[in-house]
């Protein structure tokens, strides 16, 4: 026998529901293209010793269930979580992951997986090597399937010693002060911006939009702005109407959290951005001039 | 308490890529190599816990070709107190799993209580070097650090989840721990640290040395520029900016 095997998130609910799902339909994908049956696994349903998430539990219960299963193609939504066990447990199959996958497609019987490089300036279409294909799905690349049926499985035997790390409960530092998911319009800065003493320019922008300001992980990391209004995987996911991005590359890792605007505008100096591949607008062009032309003609409209 | 930093060089973030004719990589002529920043941001972390503990040594570790010396030096001159370079000519055919295998073994024939590392890369971006180090060398490990207590024999971490979310978590030492970006400030290198490398040691092996043969995990199809998902207006010049406006008004009906 050998299926696809499609690893869901589960344990610690976070928003990442909606990437079990779209795991799921890349894995039905492949099964179809393959011609292999395809299960959808819940990792902390093998074992009791993986009712909490470690590395270790995750990685030997996977293991096991992988072989009994004849996995011929592993997949997985890119997680945090996923991030954490994934690739020691493709390495324990003598494999490397296939990580941040975007797009997938079969040539000859084998997969063809592709990914950025370069934060998103570039892409590489791989082809990995031996079975299992460990393949961890990028958000987007594939529409989530509507519902999830975890198989029913045996539970499996792991050595309880093996498991080192002891995890304590997860926990948010605070209540978050600032809501960005509701937010109408969002103006968001990344390291263009140069200098902390810049941002007044944002501030003048946002102001005349009636917008909050959100920035990339850096800008937050460097203590500019604080770390409530990061959007992206490690901070808050939003949708607004406008998402104007100032300064801003576009890391995948900002991306995620903010494609699901309704209209995006760009404003960068470098054309090759990846930020210009989701925008609808695009300004090429020195922010320190841009923004406040911009600033200027938003207050003229608005009047 | 002994301490490894695996390093990267990787092209500055500014850089001009151009893929190579053979589609398989980018050109590597003309490009300015920096440090990886995660991997900077690692350094720091293994500087703070080697100087808030006695008998601290830090090792840094790099793999790559003869290039990589300038960024061996800055971590040397940032205050690694010596550092092991792992002379690999064509690093650019390395994929993670073989890269994470001659660290490995260099890590296991130098011993230490940690190896820290970047989460990633900023050019291959997978993510995945520090957990299959630990995987190769039997070791414990967690990803995404953002702080770091040392304990008797142990090691207790903050790990960074989605969403907001942080957890604490323990292992025995020796561990692999991958640093988050931001984790502390990053120190420069003072005129003095700078004179100082010039006379630490720097350990030359090669992959043959530690018993490593390149096997590849994958192969490159090809290497390209990203398809556009969306047809983007692109405003240019004088009368951008009010253009942006007039279209964000009656065409998008965002304003």
């Amino acid at each position: 026998m050998s299926v696809v095997v499609v690893v869901l998130e589960t344990g610690h609910k976070l928003s990442r529901e909606a990437l079990s799902r779209e795991a799921v339909a890349a894995g039905q994908f492949l099964a179809g293209e393959l011609g292999l049956g395809c299960v959808a696994v819940d990792p902390a349903a093998l074992s009791a010793d993986c009712a909490k998430y470690t590395a270790d539990g995750y990685t030997a219960a996977l293991e096991v269930f992988l072989k009994s299963a004849g996995a011929k193609v592993v997949v997985f939504p890119h997680t945090y979580q996923v991030r954490d066990f994934a690739p020691k447990l493709a390495a324990r199959f003598g494999r490397a992951l296939v990580s941040d996958v975007t797009k997938l497609r079969v040539e000859g019987g084998e997969v063809r997986a592709t990914r950025q490089l370069f934060q998103g300036k570039l892409t590489a279409e791989l082809r990995p090597l031996g079975e299992p294909v460990f393949l961890s799905m990028q958000a987007g690349a594939f529409a989530p399937v509507g519902e999830v049926e975890a198989a029913v499985v045996a539970p499996v035997a792991i050595d309880r010693a093996a498991i080192r790390q002891q995890p304590e409960a997860p926990f948010r530092e605070s209540q978050r002060a600032v809501d960005l998911s509701a937010a109408q319009t969002i103006v968001s800065v990344g390291r263009g911006i140069g200098e902390q003493e810049n941002l007044k320019l944002i501030e003048e922008l946002a102001e005349a939009l009636g917008a909050e300001i959100a920035a990339s992980r850096p800008i937050c990391d460097n203590g500019w702005l604080p770390m409530e209004r990061q959007v992206g995987s490690s901070g808050q996911t939003v949708a607004p109407k406008l998402y104007v991005a100032v300064g801003l590359s576009g890391a995948i890792q900002h991306l995620v959290g903010m494609k699901g605007a309704k209209t995006i505008v760009a404003i960068n100096k470098d054309p090759n951005a990846p930020i210009f591949e989701v925008a609808d607008y695009g300004i090429v062009g020195d922010l320190f001039e841009v923004v406040p032309e911009l600033t200027k003609a938003v207050r003229a409209a608005k009047g | 308490m002994k301490i490894l930093v695996a390093i990267k060089q990787v092209p500055g973030r500014d850089s001009e890529l151009r893929v190579r004719p053979d589609g398989k990589w980018v050109e590597e002529g003309g490009l300015e190599f920096a440090i990886n920043e995660p991997d900077a941001y690692a350094l720091e972390a293994a500087l703070e816990l080697r100087d808030g503990s006695e008998n601290g040594e830090v090792v840094a570790l790099c793999a790559g070709p003869e290039r990589v010396s300038t960024t061996i030096r800055e971590a040397l001159a940032k205050g690694a107190d010596r550092a092991i370079h792992v002379e690999v000519n064509d690093i650019e055919e390395w994929d993670s799993l073989a890269v994470a295998r001659v660290l490995s073994a260099a890590a296991k024939a130098e011993g230490a209580d940690l190896v820290l590392t970047g989460l990633q890369s900023d050019d291959l971006g997978a993510g995945q070097t520090g957990v299959v180090v630990a995987e190769l060398l039997g070791w414990p490990h967690a990803t995404i650090i953002m702080q770091v207590e040392n304990e008797e024999g142990a090691v207790k971490v903050k790990r960074e989840l989605e969403d907001g979310y942080f957890q604490w978590v323990k292992m025995p030492r020796p561990a692999v721990l991958t640093i988050q970006s931001g984790i502390k400030k990053l120190r420069y290198a003072t005129l003095m640290g700078i004179k100082k490398a010039k006379g630490k040691e720097v350990k030359l092996v090669t992959p043959e040395d530690l018993g490593v043969q390149r096997e590849a995990a994958y192969e490159v199809v090809r290497v390209a520029m990203p398809e556009r998902v969306k047809q983007t207006v692109l405003l240019e010049g004088a009368g951008a900016a009010a253009e942006l406006v007039e279209r964000l008004k009656t065409e998008a009906r965002a304003l």
